[in-house]
């Protein structure tokens, strides 16, 4: 019993420790490469627990991020929306890919989801990024490997004392 | 939930519900970002939600908080003393500079009692620290310890030892967000030094510099220029250097220069930030005469008007 609260304070966790990366600062050089944490953790936790990730939840995570940091109320909460729901979607194929082809997988849905930036953005009268925007996508596809491994081992340890 | 029914869910077969709620969804956030748009919730539900949310953010800042205490705690005695001797190299030379200014600025109250203008400048200033929180990189955004529990007001003036940063734009009960000259809402009027010629400061769209897109082509504006706050306007008290030009060159239409100039205050570097209090009482143009000619709705903007809206 103590393992099912354990896992669910590992779910909870995760999601708070990425909204919380979101707003930590780097160094002023690699500003640009901070990858979309709440994006990965989810796409995490929509593949390995599909039935505690829903629409509702990617939707409220985003507003708390929007509240963090936003520029506009509901804008990551559209993004991250959208994102989980291509997660859910193309699940059961996604599971069983090897870890680099869903870390390809990865960097699709966050230049994806750059791109839906890009848009509301310039909806909302922000000038044109610069070159770099593009760049964290790559480094969260990159990072995808770790934050799976990581994730995966603590929920699979809990898991395996549970049974 | 009916999108993840492991049974039935191969890829085409999807749920029609799950796509429905997605759609429900979106519609909700983009009617959520067009209120916000117009109606500033963010600004509200921030400021509600400042229970939860100044806590993240006193906790993201003390990561740079430790590195500084490291670095105090970790550098070599030798090092302190030489700092320490630098530092007060400085002082002294300030100190020298103060003295001679005293005199000038004895001259200067003079002059301005015999002129009859009764304005001092008594400025009372707060001092903030900076809390080191990212708020994504394209945001030329502060954020400072200090918010309305400490009379902390948008539209306060944020500067540094070197020269003007920014305004205070949205308050917390205990933090503030500032919004930097870089930012590209931002814009400062200023007054070149050396000649006198008065024009906009605006942010730049791109990195860390300013830009000031339309100076008359017979101004004189050379490169090493400082530019001052003109105090027109009310919101920048006179007198503060905003920055410094470092080119400039012919506009496309070759009707006005356009230079480009570097902010005075070190906005990367600096982490302890003052906060002018009490507004000076807005210094402009006097009141225009009485109108004589045609009516006042056909004349051109008064200079006033624009940088009350860059006060936002």
């Amino acid at each position: 019993m103590n393992h099912v609260r354990a896992r669910r304070w590992l779910f909870v966790g995760s999601l708070l420790v990425s909204l919380f990366l979101m707003v930590l600062p780097l160094p002023e050089a690699l500003v640009w490469f901070k990858p979309f944490w709440p994006a990965l953790v989810l796409t995490f936790w929509a593949l390995e627990t599909p039935q505690r990730v829903s629409l509702g939840l990617a939707f409220g995570i985003g507003l708390g991020a929007d509240l963090l940091n936003g520029l506009l109320l509901g804008d990551q909460a559209l993004r991250l929306t959208i994102i989980v729901f291509l997660v859910l979607r193309f699940r059961l194929r996604l599971r069983f890919f090897p870890l680099w082809q869903q870390a390809l997988a990865v960097l699709a849905l966050l230049v994806n989801n750059r791109v839906l930036q890009l848009i509301i953005r310039l909806f909302d009268g922000q000038p044109l990024p610069p070159p770099a925007f593009w760049v964290a996508p790559v480094i969260g596809a990159l990072l995808w490997p770790l934050v799976f491994l990581v994730l995966d081992g603590l929920d699979t340890r809990l898991r395996v004392r549970e049974a | 939930m009916a999108l993840t029914h492991e049974g039935n869910a191969t890829l085409f077969s999807a749920s029609m519900a799950g796509t429905l709620r997605l759609i429900a969804y979106l519609v909700v956030a983009s009617v959520l970002m067009v209120v916000d748009n117009h109606a500033h919730w963010l600004t509200r539900a921030r400021y509600g939600a400042a229970v939860v949310l100044e806590p993240v953010y006193k906790l993201a800042g003390l990561p740079a908080d430790a590195i500084n205490a490291a670095h105090v705690a970790f550098s070599s005695r030798k090092k302190l003393v030489d700092e320490n001797r630098e530092l007060q190299r400085n002082l002294l030379l300030a100190n020298a500079r103060l003295n001679h200014m005293a005199s000038v600025a004895e001259q200067n109250h003079r002059l301005k009692r015999l002129l009859e203008t009764q304005r001092k400048l008594e400025m009372k200033v707060q001092l903030a620290r900076l809390i080191d929180v990212d708020l994504g990189p394209y945001r030329h955004r502060i954020m400072l310890n200090v918010g309305a529990r400490e009379g902390i007001k948008p539209g306060q003036v944020v500067i540094d030892a070197h020269g003007v940063m920014g305004q205070v734009v949205e308050v917390l009960p205990n933090t503030c967000e500032a919004m930097l000259v870089t930012d590209p809402d931002s814009s400062v009027p200023v007054v070149i030094a050396r000649t006198g010629v008065r024009t906009l400061v605006h942010g730049s769209r791109d990195g860390d510099r300013l830009l000031l897109p339309n100076i008359p082509v017979s101004a004189d504006v050379r490169v090493g220029d400082q530019l001052l706050t003109s105090g027109l306007g009310g919101r920048y008290p006179p007198g503060f250097p905003v920055g410094k030009i470092v080119s400039v060159q012919p506009d496309p239409s070759g009707m006005f220069l356009e230079a480009v100039a570097q902010p005075a205050a070190h906005l990367q570097r600096s982490s302890n930030v003052l906060l002018l209090r009490d507004l000076a009482p807005p210094v402009g143009p006097p009141a225009p005469a009485a109108s004589v000619g045609p009516p006042a709705a056909w004349a051109p903007l008064k200079p006033g008007a624009s940088h009350a809206e860059a006060g936002r």
